[in-house]
């Protein structure tokens, strides 16, 4: 049985930038421990000769030529961004 | 640097590879255009778009991999790094991880007259980020996605480099080897050639690597040697004075030439990396990759080992005649057009051109004297037309006009006076006006023979042959 802490969920919610309230921890906690414990059943599995699958769909990636098709759109872009300038999006300062 | 520690260095290069457009979409990679007008619904990530991979990217890849002789994979896999930043609009960055599409591979650098292998354990596509502008937009950051969706290859090193010196020189090889393969312009102003350094130092004779701090974005050679010294110092006070080495990234300021703290990794490293699902597989067959080899350019090291043994040129000038293949190429193209000695055309190449063009700081491909020109010139040296010192004053021309060495020599009468009547109606007239000369040098004192050579050169303005007028004075002096 895998149990995640409290701080494991919040550590988990912040790496995916998502506000979650703390009457709602005890929950997920739950939850996500249950999730993971399905997923140590499976551990139990012998894999040794199986590929690891990197896509469901057993197909190749296309590629397309390196050819320039996009034209510009910024004004239509920037019409739906919260605030822009000098062609620039602006979001609030980020520097560390 | 105290001898008790030894350092340990490798270097991840991230070089933007050479395509019209970017890794995973139609958006074209022209550097300098206006903010975001190059960056489409699939870079900037909008709902519903998918990514297309690039196949020219691909190709580019498979290309350095071969040049390093690694294994291509055959098959290999994109991922998903997560992290947020406003420049990367995803809130994840396409890369790889567990299959990279390059493999183990390896670079040999000199330093020092020595030839040492450095490993490189990988080389991955990803995409690059955006840019933001902390500049004053109200307490605001601008972002500019232009950049955002350009196509990467990240070239991982074994930590298998001793010292900045050997980190320069890894990187200058691999700066060179890229713009060989013509995969990546290396414009490093522009950001398109740039490198992270790990490093770390450990008692001399230990085996396991001590703690390293990773210095990002580095895009001058000049800094890479510094920022890195000055780390390696900082660490070793650092352990001298009772401290321990904290593993984290440090940005490299060049102003003050110190490294500072940039963030600590224990909590941004949790990428959570997993399988793209919007991309599939890649696959290269033996085909592609057979096409790929067949165009593949004479790689640096063949190239100078061949100019050694064809051209028969020393280490240093076959060493600056391949620093770049466009430098190559014009070497290559004067000894065919002007067909003369091999020698003399890298002399003058390595000499009095580049010394013009460093001056200028102009590169090979945009030299006003073309390799036509150039060829030229050095035609009317070989067959005698002008001497060599009248050479240097018509190649002068040649850098500031447009006209040809014949023109040059035609309009300003510069060919070589070989009627040994007119040399000898010359050295006369000195021998007559310089009588004490004369005897001295008839009393032995052999210095004084330079001083004729000089005036009859002089009188003729330098268009007489050196030699004929040597051979003719000593006769007349006798």
């Amino acid at each position: 049985m895998v149990s995640l802490t409290a701080d494991d969920v919040k550590k988990i919610a912040h790496l995916a930038r998502l506000g979650i309230e703390e009457k709602d921890v005890a929950s997920y906690t739950n939850d996500l421990s249950g999730m993971l414990d399905l997923m140590t059943q499976m551990s139990d599995l012998d894999t040794d000769n199986v590929e690891p699958m990197a896509h469901p769909m057993d197909q190749v990636q296309r590629l397309r030529a390196d050819v320039v098709t996009e034209q510009d759109k910024r004004e239509k872009f920037q019409a739906i961004a919260p605030q822009v300038e000098a062609g620039l999006y602006l979001v609030p300062k980020v520097i560390e | 640097m105290n001898s008790q520690w030894e350092t340990v260095i490798g270097l991840e290069i991230h070089a933007q590879l050479a395509t019209r457009s970017k890794i995973f979409s139609g958006a074209s990679t022209a550097y300098g255009a206006e903010p975001n007008t190059q960056a489409c619904a699939v870079d900037l990530g909008l709902p519903g778009v998918l990514p297309v991979l690039n196949e020219d990217a691909v190709r580019k890849a498979v290309i350095f991999g071969m040049a390093i002789e690694a294994h291509i994979a055959p098959y290999s896999v994109f991922a998903r790094k997560n992290y947020f930043y406003p420049d990367l609009p995803k809130g994840y960055q396409i890369s790889q991880m567990d299959l990279p599409i390059v493999g183990v591979g390896h670079l040999d650098i000199d330093v020092d007259g020595v030839t040492k292998r450095i490993g490189i354990t990988r080389a991955h596509l990803e995409e690059d980020a955006g840019k933001s502008l902390h500049e004053d937009f109200h307490g605001l950051t601008g972002i500019d996605l232009n950049r955002a969706g350009t196509p990467l290859l990240e070239i991982v090193s074994e930590p298998e480099m001793s010292s900045a010196k050997e980190a320069v020189a890894y990187m200058r090889k691999m700066h060179e080897l890229v713009r060989y393969l013509g995969i990546c312009d290396g414009n490093m102003q522009e950001g398109s050639f740039r490198c992270d350094a790990n490093v770390s130092v450990r008692p001399k004779g230990q085996k396991e690597f001590g703690t390293r701090a990773e210095i990002k974005n580095i895009n001058s050679f000049k800094f890479v040697e510094k920022a890195i010294n000055h780390e390696i110092e900082r660490q070793i006070e650092l352990i001298e004075s009772g401290g321990t080495v904290v593993q984290e990234t440090r940005l490299y300021d060049s102003d003050k030439d110190e490294t500072r703290s940039m963030r600590s990794k224990e909590e941004a490293n949790d990428y959570r990396y997993f399988p793209d699902p919007d991309l599939l597989p890649v696959l290269i067959d033996e085909n592609f990759k057979t096409q790929i080899k067949a165009q593949l350019p004479e790689l640096p090291q063949a190239k100078k080992l061949r100019f050694k043994t064809d051209y028969n040129l020393d280490e240093e000038s076959s060493t600056l005649l391949t620093s770049s293949r466009q430098m190559a190429d014009y070497f290559e193209a004067v000894v065919k057009e002007s067909a003369c000695e091999a020698k003399m055309c890298a002399n003058w190449i390595t000499g009095d051109l580049l010394a013009v063009l460093n001056k200028a700081d102009l590169d090979i491909t945009d030299s006003p004297v073309s390799h036509e020109r150039l060829a030229g010139l050095l035609k009317r040296i070989s067959d005698d037309t002008i001497s060599g010192k009248i050479a240097k004053q018509v190649f002068e021309e040649l850098w500031q006009s447009t006209a040809t060495a014949d023109q040059i020599i035609e309009a300003k009468g510069l060919k070589q006076i070989t009627d040994t009547g007119a040399i000898e109606a010359i050295i006369d007239k000195i021998i007559a006006d310089n009588q004490d000369q004369v005897e001295q040098y008839r009393s032995g004192k052999d210095k004084v023979f330079g001083f004729f050579v000089g005036q009859v050169m002089k009188e003729m303005q330098g268009k007489a042959n050196p030699g004929e007028v040597n051979k003719m004075l000593k006769a007349k002096l006798k």
